[in-house]
């Protein structure tokens, strides 16, 4: 069986149609003033999904997330909680709890009686407190720090309790607002996993906020990538990199080459374009559009060959040009390439092997050429 | 600093010399041995012991002590609130007018203040003495506990309080538990900013008291019009003393704060 990327679990509440969301925005707008935030938005999370709001600043994706938190009320729509409308519920009484971009740990509190806040505001017994906050350190492996201040723990481990904290009331939902940015790229992939197991393991359901979008690849099971308030796509990271449904998104994750052109046939579950680049791609798509309109095709670089000699078939999805810039990355070479109607596409190459015999090298002639599923048109 | 001109030598000895040697001299006159002030006659602290059994300065200062108490009690608690008012809710009618109103005492000419205090105690009929005092004091002291805590709570990160809200803390726990802890440094040194005016004030005092409130700055106005005596001079010692100390315990509890903030800020970029 063929799918898009590489399947991490069975886990696909969203393409059963009886599933019920375990979080619906219904049409929400949030206003600020003149600014629209959040612009009429409907969205469906299911329990127990890792779910991704992605998206430059500005987009709405914070907002959003204070919106489910309690901090900001829809200016309209709704906002469905496990079956309960939220809208009008204060955050101290909301089954929900965040954790802050900036940590936001009580300064004046030991690491533990900051684990411990939440559960003395529920009035739970002291012993059980004592009991669950432990249980907390060493799930976040921080025992021997709890009797520490926030200003004496390092980044990494000020996140740790801010995790803690967040998840000592076992709440329904948990909010992270980019939890991993304060964070060094070593520590942040180590944490990514972390969350991941985390998750899994506590059966929670975890909505992140974030702007970028490896970390959020890596982590959700469905991403939203957000623009000016609204949603541009909801689908799995493989969904989202391979099949984007958008110019936006396509150039919004990971590298792409847009290439422009005109549809010039389109039957038996295949589409050609006449692209202005001088040559015709030929690609597999269910329905694409009609002849005649416009469309665009992207396509990524890792998908596209480099060659010196032409493919056998160089009558499609085949494309003569000069190496224009090599980037050489290490686990991979990218190629820039001029088409010879003056367009720059890139090429990538993994670097399999260490020696390599011959390479190609600046301003000579070669091909690029990829395959019939190798991209996707866009029908904008 | 490592080169001192002449200049800057001199500079520096005239200027301490303009602010501080009337207070020396005051000061070490006030343990002469002789009665008159200005004649050296060896030391002595006679002074002190003769100011001790003074009953009407010791009653004035009894009445000093409590109203500088209560009024900074108050007033910090009302500026704490106005400090809040201010910096939470940015948007609110007549916010300029409420903050040109909190600010206007600071600049205000006391006898001004004064005068309008003992208009409006006259006006409505309100007997001057104790309570006319003290709510005078809160009226001007307030002003720069506002002044204090507000420039506390512009740094204040607000993500904490929404984190207190998140975990399950009504509004007013939050302000108990995580608001009023964080700042509660700089409401302190607002509350000794307050006590220190309040205990010599002179102009205010003077408009707004009564019989049986007379205040210790008042009372040795009113004695040195009657000529200088160096039991003044040795009640004055004693509360340049009780300003010094309560001005370098606020400046050091600000001092403190600004501290240890730099060294978490220090260590949270040294975390990451």
């Amino acid at each position: 069986m063929k799918s898009l990327g590489n399947i991490r679990r069975s886990f696909a509440p969203w393409t059963d149609p009886d599933a019920k969301p375990f979080i619906t925005f219904r049409n929400v707008t949030k206003r600020f003033g003149d600014f629209t935030a959040v612009d009429d938005l409907t969205l469906n999370i299911y329990h127990r999904e890792f779910f991704a709001l992605l998206g430059a600043s500005g987009c709405g994706k914070s907002t959003l997330l204070r919106m489910l938190a309690g901090f900001e009320r829809p200016t309209s729509g709704e906002i469905i909680l496990d079956g309960q409308d939220i809208a009008g519920i204060p955050p101290y009484k909301r089954p929900v709890n965040m954790m802050f971009q900036s940590y936001a740990l009580f300064p004046h509190m030991t690491v533990e009686s900051n684990i411990g806040f939440g559960l003395r505001q529920d009035g739970m017994p002291k012993n059980e407190i004592a009991e669950r906050v432990s249980q907390m350190l060493k799930l976040v492996k921080l025992e021997q720090f709890a009797k520490r201040k926030p200003h004496q723990l390092s980044g990494g481990q000020r996140q740790r309790v801010a995790l803690a904290r967040s998840l000592a009331k076992r709440p329904k939902v948990l909010l992270l607002d980019e939890p991993l940015g304060a964070l060094d790229k070593k520590l942040r992939e180590e944490t990514q996993f972390e969350l991941m197991d985390l998750q899994q393991e506590l059966g929670l359901t975890f909505v992140v906020v974030t702007h970028d979008q490896e970390e959020a690849m890596t982590m959700a099971d469905r991403i939203a990538v957000m623009s000016h308030g609204k949603v541009i796509q909801v689908a799995t990271p493989a969904e989202i990199y391979e099949a984007p449904n958008s110019r936006f998104v396509a150039d919004f994750i990971g590298d792409v080459n847009i290439l422009d052109g005109k549809v010039s046939a389109n039957g038996n579950g295949k589409i050609e374009l006449a692209v202005n680049e001088g040559f015709t791609i030929r690609t597999a798509t269910a329905n694409g559009p009609t002849p005649g309109s416009a469309a665009g095709f992207a396509i990524r670089p890792e998908k596209m060959k480099v060659t010196r000699a032409a493919p056998a078939d160089a009558s499609v999805n085949a494309a003569p040009g000069e190496i224009w810039d090599i980037g050489y990355l290490g686990d991979m070479t990218v190629f820039y390439v001029k088409l010879d109607s003056g367009k720059v596409v890139k090429a990538s190459m993994l670097n399999a092997l260490r020696e390599v015999e011959d390479p190609i090298s600046y301003d000579e002639k070669v091909w690029v050429s990829f395959g019939e599923t190798a991209g996707v048109v866009l029908k904008d | 600093m490592s080169n001192w001109s002449r200049f800057n030598i001199v500079s520096v000895v005239l200027g301490f010399a303009f602010l501080y040697l009337p207070i020396v001299l005051l000061v070490v006159f006030s343990f002469n041995e002789s009665k008159l002030v200005t004649v050296w006659a060896g030391f002595s602290t006679k002074w002190y012991v003769a100011l001790f059994n003074n009953q009407g300065l010791m009653d004035a200062a009894w009445v000093t002590i409590r109203v500088a108490l209560l009024s900074a009690t108050i007033a910090t608690i009302l500026g704490t609130m106005a400090a809040l008012a201010l910096t939470r809710y940015t948007r609110f009618r007549g916010r300029l007018l409420f903050s040109g109103m909190v600010y206007a005492p600071l600049v205000m000419p006391e006898v001004i203040t004064g005068l309008s205090l003992l208009l409006l105690f006259v006006a409505i009929g309100f007997d001057r003495g104790f309570v006319t005092v003290t709510l005078a004091h809160i009226t001007f002291s307030m002003c720069f506990v506002t002044v204090v805590v507000q420039s506390r709570l512009l740094s204040f990160d607000r993500s904490i309080e929404e984190a207190a809200l998140d975990l399950g803390a009504t509004p007013v726990r939050t302000f108990l538990e995580v608001t009023l802890p964080v700042i509660l440094p700089a409401v302190l040194s607002g509350w000794m900013l307050a006590l220190t005016l309040s205990l010599d004030d002179l102009v205010i005092s003077s408009f707004t008291s009564g019989p049986g409130a007379t205040t210790l700055p008042m009372k040795i106005y009113s004695q040195v019009r009657l000529g200088v005596t160096p039991e003044i001079n040795a009640a004055c010692t004693l509360l340049i003393g009780l300003v010094a100390i309560g001005v370098v315990i606020a400046s050091i509890m600000t001092k403190r704060r600004e501290v240890q903030r730099q060294r978490d800020e220090q260590a949270a970029f040294a975390g990451r």
